[in-house]
């Protein structure tokens, strides 16, 4: 059975697009989640949308269990692979199809960068959703995520920038969803897809919406001494009818390790930085920075440092972007997490997790998304000794309970996952799940496309009529029927 | 309430429709009068005004004109400005459910983009949520968006968790004028492309007569305005600022609706204005729209309906307004149902009791 997918993987994409040795498997066994590994049967890497539907149907036929993978970037194991199941990569569909200007639409493939769509668009237009993981991470990957990035509080989230797509179901079926037009007839399956996480079926072609270019962008970064004070400053910002662009928070760990890896300048011994970015025109960019500084001052800024040119800048964000690789330079391992609160309760989370770093005798560094409430705590931790990095698990997991009980949510922009699926129950009661599972089970009643992910339970969808059969799944111990 | 009543309906395989404010309840594919009525009147408490996180939960029934009071106290508003029917009756559940909008979509998107969360009942008595009540969330299935438009046709929308915005300090609308469909289409697409802060970017036509427009927010929409009234000019238009714009809007907003023609929601795009505002000319019609969306709401002869269509193929053309009889002789929706679409709804709606025949499901 096994080799009969295999030849026909092969038959479909070429030998040289169907990966079997066992060292070239390892490349696949993580996204960049790397605590997770699982070496998958074999990986394919279809060239078109035909080649996709061959692969999903004879993975179908096969009832072999598939997980789609971009640039393999994610941060919460969405793209591990299933024990004896396939990889699909779709790096070799990176081609941008279309750029149209006058309807600010563009066609790209799933494979093409994220930081290339926008690029396409330019130099009059561009892709708002920036990840931090920009230069590789996949469109096709954002769609999967629904990925968010610096500039969400304002522009929005994928899924308000995705308005067709070219969808290959588990079972090889070819459907369009919406278009360059909006408001097409019928259930918007489009807006249940994006941030679907690859259990739905892959995406083949994306049309996205993209937007002028600014004509002004100014930015600035605040010193603090406590990052209540840069708190306040983002909650009077937001109240003042200031919508940023970015507004981005980092606390004195965090500084400490950015400015130790980009030499950006930021003072060591601050509390926090608040990093805001305005764009829009210029005469209101002018005047709302203005009342940005006023506010950073009355807040108790240690100092303000505002960019006078891009390359300053990029230097400023050079730090927050790097905020996350530095942790390195502090802890020999850490823990990115990603929860979101309701902004306003900010000050008693932050509380918190400061508890409980002390608690835990672990460091725990802060990197926020501070206009949308959305947290990246860093647990930073030493994987040499033994024990710790569960201790720093189950840290972790105390600051998403903090989360949730604030009112918030366990993730914000880097999905559920096989990470995160055990902290779904925290959110979501069981008709919640039968909901979710209701819409699942429409797209891919066989349960093919990355089962294990997202669900806390394993689940299928029990409606085949006649007598009972023993799902592949259930047989292979992934999944209980319900 | 509700709830029960659906759970009921589904046992007995009664097909229901839901009814928030009734302004809309004519839309959809008509059918015989329904067994049983839901109404969401009662469902009708703010639950929850956040207003340092700029959220609200609202139950479904709350009337979206009393809901922008509320918000409008403390300067916030929920970014949807849909024509509310008499006596501004349109609910929130029934601006969601029909995924209407009005001209700030341009800026803040449409019902799907500013619903965060969403509690359900279904017909076999699941009553679920999804979502969250923060503006930032992707764990789940993001179902709000699948029940956003859905007519009423999955299941009854008890609560929404809604992103509120700032309202901007200031507006003021420049508007540009001109009796060349071309002209109005390019004044427009310029608008759309300029870089200024702009809450709403519409276009109208009627009688050989157009415009464009533009508001304009902010600390500095009266200077940003008079740089939108240059690109109006350079297009070729007569320009007006207008600082008190309110019945300006308003009128827009009332473009999308007629008690005695065809209203027809035309999904098109920017670059094809030109030709929707020909065609529309041509059949003696009238048109508002969302410049940069590409969406149009036409009022026409019913009996021009189809020529329209014809005119504007391959663009969908959705009836929403039009005499019961009119309704009647055609597929209002111009869709086929596709399979996905058809078992989503029986997940859903296993019972099959939520509005059927209304949906091109």
């Amino acid at each position: 059975m096994a080799h009969k997918l295999i030849d026909e993987l092969r038959k479909a994409c070429g030998d040289d697009n169907v990966v079997t040795h066992p060292h070239q498997l390892r490349t696949y066994e993580s996204d960049g989640l790397l605590r997770y590994r699982v070496t998958p049967r074999a990986v394919v890497l279809p060239g078109s949308t035909e080649e996709v539907q061959a692969v999903l149907r004879a993975c179908h036929r096969a009832e072999v269990p598939w997980v789609a993978r971009g640039s393999g970037t994610g941060l919460s194991g969405g793209a591990l692979p299933v024990e004896e199941g396939i990889v699909i990569s779709v790096n070799r569909m990176n081609r941008v199809l279309e750029v149209d200007l006058p309807n600010q639409r563009m066609v790209v493939e799933p494979g093409v960068t994220n930081l290339d769509v926008s690029k396409a668009a330019g130099p009059t237009h561009f892709y708002p959703p920036d990840p931090s993981s920009q230069i590789v991470c996949s469109i096709g990957g954002n769609v999967a995520e629904n990925s968010g990035g610096a500039h969400c509080f304002k522009y929005g989230f994928t899924t308000n920038y995705v308005t067709g797509l070219e969808l290959v179901l588990p079972d090889g079926d070819l459907i369009q969803l919406g278009g360059k037009e909006l408001d097409r007839p019928g259930y918007d399956l489009l807006g249940a897809f994006v941030g679907s996480e690859g259990t739905l079926g892959i995406a083949t072609r994306i049309t996205v919406r993209i937007v002028p270019v600014p004509e002004a962008i100014r930015t600035l970064v605040a010193f603090f001494e406590h990052t209540s004070n840069a708190g306040h400053a983002v909650s009077d910002i937001v109240s003042a009818g200031i919508v940023p662009g970015a507004i981005e928070m980092m606390d004195s760990l965090a500084i400490e390790a950015a400015e130790g890896a980009t030499g950006a300048g930021y003072p060591t011994d601050a509390g926090a930085a608040l990093v805001v970015e305005l764009d829009g025109s210029e005469a209101e960019c002018e005047h709302r920075f203005e009342e940005v500084k006023e506010v950073c001052d009355r807040n108790g800024a240690t100092g303000i440092r505002v960019a006078q040119d891009e390359a300053e800048r990029q230097l400023i964000w050079k730090a927050r972007k790097a905020a996350f690789a530095a942790m390195g330079r502090v802890s020999t391992h850490y823990y990115v997490q990603d929860g979101v609160i309701p902004r306003t309760r900010l000050p008693e989370v932050l509380e918190k997790i400061d508890r409980l770093s002390k608690e835990y005798g672990m460091p725990v560094a802060n990197v926020f998304h501070a206009g949308d409430g959305n947290l990246h705590p860093l647990v930073c931790y030493d994987g040499h000794t033994e024990g710790e990095a569960e201790r720093a698990e189950e840290l972790s997991g105390k600051i998403l309970t903090a989360c949730v009980e604030a009112g918030g949510s366990i993730t914000g922009e880097h999905g559920v996952g096989f990470d995160k699926k055990g902290y779904m129950p925290r959110m979501f009661e069981e008709p919640d799940f039968d909901a979710f599972q209701r819409l699942r089970c429409a797209f891919d009643p066989a349960g093919m496309a990355n089962p294990g992910k997202v669900m806390p339970t394993p689940r299928l969808c029990g409606e085949v009529p006649g007598p009972y059969r023993q799902h592949p799944l259930e047989a292979a111990g992934i999944a209980e029927r319900f | 309430m509700g709830a029960e009543q659906v759970a009921e309906c589904g046992r007995n395989g009664k097909p229901l429709r839901v009814r928030g404010g009734g302004t809309k309840f004519e839309w959809g594919t008509p059918v015989d009068d329904p067994d049983v009525v839901v109404s969401t009147a009662e469902l009708d408490r703010i639950v929850e005004h956040n207003e340092g996180d700029l959220t609200a939960i609202l139950e479904a029934g709350v009337p979206l004109a009393r809901a922008q009071k509320e918000f409008a106290g403390s300067d916030q508003m929920l970014a949807l400005d849909p024509p509310l029917g008499d006596d501004d009756a349109a609910t929130i559940g029934g601006v969601i459910a029909t995924g209407d909008s009005g001209p700030l979509r341009h800026r803040y998107g449409a019902p799907r983009d500013l619903v965060l969360g969403m509690t359900v009942a279904l017909s076999d008595g699941t009553v679920a949520k999804s979502g969250s009540k923060v503006i930032k969330n992707v764990a789940g299935y993001d179902l709000a968006k699948l029940f956003a438009g859905s007519f009423g046709t999955l299941g009854l929308i008890l609560q929404v968790v809604v992103r509120l915005h700032p309202m901007p300090s200031e507006t003021v609308t420049v508007l540009g004028r001109a009796n060349d469909p071309e002209v109005v289409a390019r004044g427009a697409s310029e608008l759309a492309h300029a870089s200024l802060e702009k809450e709403c970017v519409d276009i109208r036509w009627d009688g050989g007569e157009g415009a464009a427009m533009a508001q304009l927010g902010g600390v500095t929409a009266h200077a940003q305005a008079e740089a939108a009234a240059r690109v109006l000019a350079d297009a070729g238009m007569e320009t007006e600022i207008v600082e008190d714009d309110d019945k300006l809007w308003a009128e827009q907003r009332a473009g999308q609706r007629s008690s005695d023609r065809a209203v027809v929601r035309v999904s098109g795009l920017q670059a094809e204005l030109a030709r929707t505002i020909r065609a529309v000319e041509s059949l003696g019609g009238s048109l508002v729209g969302r410049a940069s969306l590409g969406i149009s709401w036409v009022t026409v002869d019913p009996a021009r309906i189809l020529d329209l269509r014809r005119e504007l193929a391959p663009f969908p053309c959705v009836v929403l307004d039009a005499p019961r009889d009119v309704r009647e002789s055609l597929d209002v929706w111009d869709a086929e149902p596709s399979p996905l679409a058809q078992r989503v709804k029986q997940r859903f709606d296993p019972a099959g009791v939520f509005a059927p025949g209304t949906f091109p499901v």
